[in-house]
């Protein structure tokens, strides 16, 4: 079952074209790794599936049914409806962005209460659970400025999962961690990859692509350059610039 | 509906010329003698003596918490009588805002002057420098780029608070623009026009030390308010 | 010189003073109210990004913030009366006049608490599905109000000050009074420096706070 798909996706900052013309089917249960150099235009691919970025042109179907209203080749977006795609496309930052005048539990909840009109024990019962879940019941209560940068994203994470979402968008969720608290994150995400959740994953963590991606993507110059599964192209990649891409991150590995 | 006619207005135009005259040369000459009081009292009150901080405190602490006008109607009606000494509207007028602008200023010198980070100072003894020529070949320099924007800010208040002077009969364009209100009966339309006077001259003031201080920032050095 | 300071009969008139501390008091939390009432949705306007907020938040931000408060107090008093059919008593004149000055005053550290809240902010609350309102409300203007302190407890003794101002139009407030002390009992030096001594008692310690409040910021940032 096709949860999203991208056609014809683009992008333009200005006068740079960052993404141009990509085409995505996600699956349920698929999930996809995205690679590419700086500038490559990962991030802001991603962006544009949940909406933090409006397409220049393209269009992205969710459930089957277009996003916006169309009118021939161009797409208009109401603020109401995007704000509804989100609740359905979840995602988590690098810098994690949680909201620091609120304790973890109150970061979780935010969404259930103020989105979801949820009350203030149902919401909180949920928000503990999903906590729990990201191994952080012991910190309900704590500010995030107390936290680890390794808490702090698993809170992130947990904030994502409280509003049940069809499909996980990740974009670098552990670059801006010191490198031993990177494990505990991708723990957890590897943890929602068993359960069979949908995911997309911009990251650098090579390694843990390989493990957890049904399929791997590489971006290059804001298209799809090659895409596979993990084997394909982190082990046999049949293109130059995947190569050499590859390469630049082996170069120190011992 | 009411017939608007700026004609008596316009005709005393000469009257509103004079009043403008009279609150920019307030403003020039409190502005001027503000600055060069502003540092005597940043200078006292950065002293490491207590009898040249101490009074200096006083006087800052005094003139930014009492309200302008109070001070102005002291300096106008109580001074005189205490010093025996003729007060015009005028030099009350300078007075005051001299020594109130000084506080102000004081206070930006300080800032300015302590956000020079210890560094430079320890850079200029290291190499001999007493601290006077520190002061003033290395600290000083450093910090009037950055204190130019509050005091931009602070000139363009003082041309607001100089309005006051109206209110112990100096013939400034309020002063002027209220004695025309009067005597033509047309009021809505002299406080209007003396109203947008002020807006066009201030706010020119105003776009200039904003431009100013873009140039200011872009040369490398951020603004800090 | 030689004259022997004569506070007695200040004192003797407390009862006028006590007046004038309760209209400075009224006239101060009016314009207090308004004017931050005010300026909070002013602010928000010049934060939007539609030109239809924009724009008049921006001609209002510029017009009261580069024109006197006597000015526009005695516009108020003398010429606003011309143009509507209402009675435009001083103490409506001088709230006019202070109140929309700081309306346009604190709209702008409105906008720049909210400006200096990080884009992450706004990305955290859109991904959950968070509108505009809800963000600003729940996440943005919270965190912005700690920042504005210092700026906004400023601008309160500010009004404090400019309501001496209202002596122009003879609203009964402490200067006013002390006016009129003055003009009574011929003793001015008195009668001014009491004035000025209540001001300074009053404000002193709100200035002191300022201070605590800013280093306080200072700290946590």
């Amino acid at each position: 079952m096709t949860i999203l798909r991208a056609r014809a996706l683009a992008k333009r900052f200005g006068t740079i074209d960052v993404l141009r013309d990509i085409d995505l089917d996600v699956e349920r249960g698929e999930r996809i790794a995205i690679l590419g150099a700086s500038g490559s235009g990962k991030s802001t691919f991603l962006r544009c599936l949940n909406f933090m970025e409006l397409p220049t042109s393209g269009r992205v179907e969710l459930d089957g049914r277009v996003v916006g209203s169309e009118r021939g080749r161009d797409v208009s977006y109401r603020e109401s409806e995007l704000t509804a795609v989100r609740q359905k496309v979840g995602m988590v930052f690098q810098q994690f962005n949680l909201f620091p005048h609120m304790t973890a539990v109150g970061n979780v909840m935010e969404g259930l209460r103020t989105v979801r009109r949820q009350s203030k024990p149902e919401a909180r019962a949920r928000a503990e659970k999903e906590l729990a879940r990201v191994g952080l019941a012991d910190k309900a209560e704590t500010y995030p400025a107390h936290l680890s940068g390794g808490q702090k994203q698993r809170v992130a994470i947990a904030r994502a999962l409280a509003m049940d979402p069809e499909l996980l968008l990740f974009d670098e969720p552990t670059s801006a961690l010191d490198p031993e608290l990177v494990g505990e994150v991708l723990t957890v995400i590897l943890s929602l990859a068993e359960e069979g959740r949908t995911m997309l994953l911009v990251t650098h963590e090579l390694g843990f692509a390989y493990h957890v991606a049904t399929r791997v993507i590489f971006l290059a110059d804001g298209t799809i350059h090659e895409q596979g599964t993990p084997d394909e192209i982190l082990k046999n990649p049949k293109k130059e610039r995947t190569r050499a891409f590859l390469a630049s991150h082996r170069q120190f590995s011992f | 509906m009411y017939k608007w006619d700026f004609a008596p207005v316009f005709a005393n135009a000469g009257l509103l010329a004079e009043g403008l005259a009279n609150t920019l040369k307030v403003t020039a000459v409190a502005l001027g003698c503000g600055l060069v009081l502003g540092l005597a009292l940043a200078l006292l009150r950065l002293s490491p003596r207590l009898f040249l901080s101490w009074p200096a405190g006083f006087v800052i602490e005094v003139f930014r918490t009492t309200p302008p006008l109070v001070q102005l109607f002291w300096f106008f009606f109580a001074l005189p009588l205490i010093a025996g000494i003729e007060m015009t509207p005028f030099v009350a007028a300078v007075t005051t805002f001299s020594i109130q602008s000084a506080a102000f200023f004081a206070e930006v010198f300080r800032a300015g002057i302590q956000s020079i980070e210890r560094g430079q100072w320890e850079g200029a003894l290291a190499i001999g420098m007493s601290r006077r020529q520190a002061l003033n070949h290395i600290v000083l320099p450093q910090a009037v780029t950055r204190m130019i924007p509050a005091f931009l800010e602070r000139s363009i208040e003082l041309m607001k608070t100089t309005t006051l002077v109206a209110t112990i009969a100096y013939a400034d364009l309020l002063y002027q623009a209220n004695a025309i209100a009067q005597k033509t009966y047309r009021p809505l339309e002299t406080f209007t026009v003396a109203a947008l006077i002020y807006f066009v001259v201030i706010f020119a003031f105003s776009l200039l030390a904003r431009r100013l201080e873009r140039r200011l920032a872009v040369g490398g050095e951020s603004t800090v308010h | 010189m030689g004259q022997a300071w004569d506070f007695a009969s200040v004192f003797a008139n407390t009862d006028a003073l006590i007046a004038g501390a309760i209209g400075t008091v009224r006239l101060f939390a009016i314009c207090l109210v308004l004017g931050l009432g005010l300026g909070l949705l002013v602010g928000l306007a010049r934060y939007a990004h539609s030109r239809w907020f924009n724009i008049p938040a921006t001609v209002f931000v510029e017009f009261f913030r580069n024109t006197p408060v006597l000015v526009q107090m005695l516009w108020f008093y003398f010429a606003l009366p011309i143009l509507v059919p209402l009675e435009i008593s001083s103490l409506a004149a001088a709230a006019l006049g202070i109140s929309l000055n700081t309306a346009a005053f604190s709209a702008e550290i409105y906008r720049g608490g909210i400006q200096s809240i990080e884009r992450g902010q706004w990305d955290g609350a859109r991904a959950i599905g968070m509108g505009w309102g809800q963000t600003m409300r729940r996440i943005v203007l919270p965190q912005a109000i700690k920042r504005m302190m210092p700026a906004l407890t400023n601008r309160a003794i500010e009004v404090f000050k400019m309501t001496t101002l209202a002596s122009a139009v003879a609203y009964v407030e402490l200067l006013q009074q002390g006016k009129l002390i003055a003009s009574l009992n011929f003793n001015p030096i008195e009668a001014y420096t009491t004035i000025a001594v209540i001001f300074f008692v009053i404000l002193w310690p709100l200035v002191q706070l300022t201070y605590v409040l800013e280093r306080r910021l200072k700290r946590d940032e």
